[in-house]
């Protein structure tokens, strides 16, 4: 379990997270949501140590974020920054045999190359395993960083804004994706997601950040509610119900 | 392309080169060389290709690692002020130790080199506007501001036929003996063999390196200690060789891609055979006389750049 204590984090003296306390479930998908410039990239940059936190404390599994190893810690949290901006020459295979970097140090052995055939397999790329990276549509690309995140075998799986420039199908394959990940393989996954619908529908928690603190937290059908959202974006959002599902009626 | 042409153009050029010169050697000579010709061969001949072929896969290879820590495919030695730095640093160390022995002067190249490399590094950080262009334009003004101290000061002090010696790459005054400490880059081009995945992952950037558990400062502090021993020795012993290390890993990496564990080899060879293919030419066209390298290279090499900033729409 992720257990976030009291955390805050300033840059120039300006708090961008303040005061942040947060369990993250084992075992289910957690969405942070939020306006812009509320935090949520921050907090979840802090949770997998790419930022140090300034107050507070980020446990993972019992353990305070800073006493892990590195090297240790890369085989408990994997986190997936925004990777659109990474024109690296790497055909996809290549690619996601880099997970497996924290175990075999770039030299793998035969089960980690197993764990990249598996990995290819649960996103689909076997066909399309020896093209580049740089040749690739968007949801290929971020299909391919996904499963080499797969193939890293963490438990807990962080996303920064994993939709960002995918159309509605790619969109909705990613989702699916990440719902097989926690239902199928027993993950962790935690993302910032700017879509309400896609959190509303995929996710288990919600998380809703805004001004650098949390502000509520709990399961969905708790958070996606009128004047919940109406307290996170100052907005006015109706809500219908469509089978099981609540949908953000957010464009007028 | 095959690793296996790379190696059949080297072993084809290497054989040639040997038996191209002044003073005729035949292919059939080989067997009852006279003292002269013997002599020939061990102090100019070998010594010649053997330098070739290391200083060709070093600066390439250097490229290569600027490349992937810079995140820019236009950066190299000379787009960086490495080679310059590396000039200021031979020129300190003969300003302030006039009878300094090679390996004294190597290690001052080999720190000003780090320095500047390194300096290049944090403008690099610094800057918002990472254009692909924009950078290596950094780099040369930056350079040409430490060739210019170096000028200045060469000037001061009456040295400049000997600092421009270093300016332009030239293998015809390469005998046994003067050459030796290129050796020294051997060493430093096994480490970066090593290091190839880390590299690879270090071109990622630092959250990916991070991610991964790998301490990305550290990684990019090696590769710059290699490129600046291996730039260093290449200018000390044969002088600035231009554009080698800028379209040597672009062309690989069109082919190859970008994963330095297999790209290493290639670009090692194909930086070996370019130069040596360049030599023989310079060697040739106006026979007995020679085209220094540094101008051999430099023509060819800004062209092949020029079809490289072309292509450009299509990749990197």
């Amino acid at each position: 379990m992720i257990k976030v204590k009291n955390l805050s984090k300033k840059y120039n003296d300006k708090a961008v997270v303040n005061n942040v306390s947060v369990n993250i479930k084992k075992g289910k998908i957690t969405s942070f949501i939020g306006p812009n410039g509320a935090g949520k990239s921050t907090l979840l940059s802090a949770v997998s140590r790419l930022i140090k936190h300034d107050v507070g404390e980020v446990m993972i599994d019992k353990k305070e974020i800073n006493s892990w190893k590195s090297n240790e810690l890369s085989k408990k949290v994997a986190i997936l920054k925004q990777s659109n901006n990474l024109n690296v020459r790497l055909t996809i295979r290549e690619l996601v045999s880099f997970g497996r970097f924290p175990y075999s140090q770039g030299n793998l052995t035969q089960e980690d190359w197993a764990k990249v055939d598996e990995a290819l397999s649960f996103m689909e790329l076997h066909d399309i395993e020896n093209q580049f990276l740089d040749e690739l549509s968007g949801g290929q690309r971020q299909r391919a960083f996904i499963a080499m995140v797969i193939a890293q075998d963490t438990e807990y799986i962080l996303l920064d804004e994993p939709l960002n420039n995918l159309d509605m199908k790619h969109s909705v394959q990613i989702m699916k994706v990440l719902r097989r990940l926690v239902d199928e393989l027993g993950k962790t996954v935690i993302l910032v997601i700017h879509d309400i619908n896609f959190a509303s529908f995929y996710s288990d928690y919600v998380v809703a950040l805004k001004n650098g603190e949390i502000i509520r937290q709990g399961p969905t059908n708790e958070i996606i509610e009128q004047g919940t959202l109406k307290e996170i974006y100052d907005m006015d959002i109706p809500i219908k119900q469509i089978d099981k599902c609540r949908v953000c009626v957010y464009f007028a | 392309m095959k690793i296996r042409y790379l190696v059949i153009a080297l072993v084809v050029f290497s054989i040639s080169s040997i038996f191209i010169g002044v003073s005729s050697i035949g292919l059939t000579d080989i067997f009852h060389l006279n003292e002269f010709q013997q002599q020939i061969l061990l102090h100019s001949r070998l010594p010649r290709l053997i330098s070739i072929i290391i200083a060709g896969a070093s600066m390439a290879i250097c490229g290569l690692i600027m490349q992937q820590l810079s995140r820019n495919k236009f950066v190299s030695p000379t787009t960086a002020g490495t080679m310059d730095s590396a000039r200021l640093g031979i020129l300190v160390s003969m300003l302030v130790f006039s009878a300094a022995n090679p390996l004294f002067r190597a290690g001052s190249a080999f720190l000003f080199a780090l320095l500047g490399t390194f300096l290049f590094m944090k403008i690099l950080d610094k800057i918002k506007f990472k254009d692909a262009i924009f950078i290596p334009l950094v780099g040369i003004m930056f350079g040409n501001i430490i060739g210019s101290i170096t000028m200045f000061f060469a000037y001061k002090n009456d040295m400049i036929q000997t600092i421009t010696a270093w300016l332009q790459g030239d293998f015809s005054m390469v005998l046994s003996g003067s050459y030796e400490l290129l050796y020294i880059s051997i060493p430093a081009l096994f480490i970066a063999y090593l290091y190839a995945n880390k590299f690879t992952i270090a071109g990622m950037g630092e959250d990916f390196s991070t991610n991964l558990g790998m301490n990305h400062k550290r990684v990019v502090n090696v590769g710059l200690i290699i490129v600046a021993i291996a730039t260093s020795v290449v200018v000390l012993t044969v002088g600035v060789i231009p554009f080698l290390g800028l379209i040597i890993p672009n062309i690989v990496s069109i082919y190859q891609g970008d994963n330095l564990r297999s790209n290493l080899p290639h670009t090692a060879l194909l930086g070996a055979v370019f130069v040596l293919f360049c030599d023989i030419l310079g060697r040739v066209l106006i026979y007995p006389y020679e085209i220094p390298i540094g101008l051999t290279v430099g023509v060819i090499g800004s062209g092949v750049f020029i079809y490289l900033l072309l292509r450009r729409k299509n990749y990197a």
